[in-house]
């Protein structure tokens, strides 16, 4: 299954890019499981993405570690939103 | 200008505050008072100086939360017409960042719905700011 996963503000600077696409065989992948899989791809980043500050938006709707991803789902990630 | 879009909207450019007001005393008869809410640029934020601040939004999410956010206090406040509109880009300080107007029968409703709208945007709406200083830029980590 392919996840995209996009990146705002700091986050978006810190990792480098955008957006990428992740190709996952686990069955039931959850949002947790993704995070910690791109955490362990990026030690130096490993606090951030596996912090309790961090938000995170399937599909465009706040989601919670325990959320099931689906083939083509869209996953951001992005710090504490600060507008206004 | 940009002119008047949704009643919820992003827009790049300067919203035109009387014109917003305007309309939305055109909404109802009914209307008794509009609390109109501008939050601004200031060019000294936490110690240092301002020289801008860039707004970046997450497109598409941003725009629903703010219609979301809107029928949530239009219903909770017993608004009778409710107008957000959050520019994004590159700011200098005296510019406009986000207006909310609040149209009720009485006061109350109004500064309460207008109050609400403000708090609630700056927790559920994906927008950051990145803040330009002299000495360098910094994306605020809390929201004062």
């Amino acid at each position: 299954m392919n996840i995209t996963v996009r990146y705002f503000a700091l986050l978006r600077e810190r990792m480098g890019r955008e957006s990428e696409v992740l190709s996952w065989d686990d069955a039931e992948p959850t949002v947790g499981h993704l995070r910690g899989h791109l955490a362990d791809r990026a030690p130096a980043h490993d606090a951030f993405l596996r912090g309790g500050t961090l938000l995170v938006a399937v599909n465009r709707e706040y989601a919670a570690a325990d959320t099931v991803l689906r083939d083509g789902d869209e996953v951001a990630l992005f710090p504490p939103v600060t507008g206004g | 200008m940009e002119p008047l879009g949704d009643k919820a909207r992003i827009q790049q450019g300067p919203f035109d505050a009387a014109a917003e007001l305007e309309r939305i005393k055109a909404a109802s008869t009914r209307i008794g008072g509009v609390v109109l809410f501008v939050g601004v640029v200031r060019d000294f934020s936490q110690g240092h100086g301002v020289t801008k601040i860039l707004f970046e939004h997450f497109p598409g999410m941003a725009e629903a939360k703010l219609s979301e956010l809107r029928e949530a206090a239009i219903g909770r406040f017993d608004l009778i017409d409710l107008v957000i509109v959050h520019r994004v880009g590159e700011l200098a300080p005296g510019d406009d960042i986000v207006l909310i107007a609040a149209a009720a029968e009485h006061r109350a409703a109004a500064f309460d719905g207008c109050s609400w709208c403000i708090d609630e945007l700056k927790k559920a709406v994906p927008i950051w700011k990145k803040e330009h200083a002299p000495d360098g830029a910094v994306w605020l980590e809390a929201h004062p």
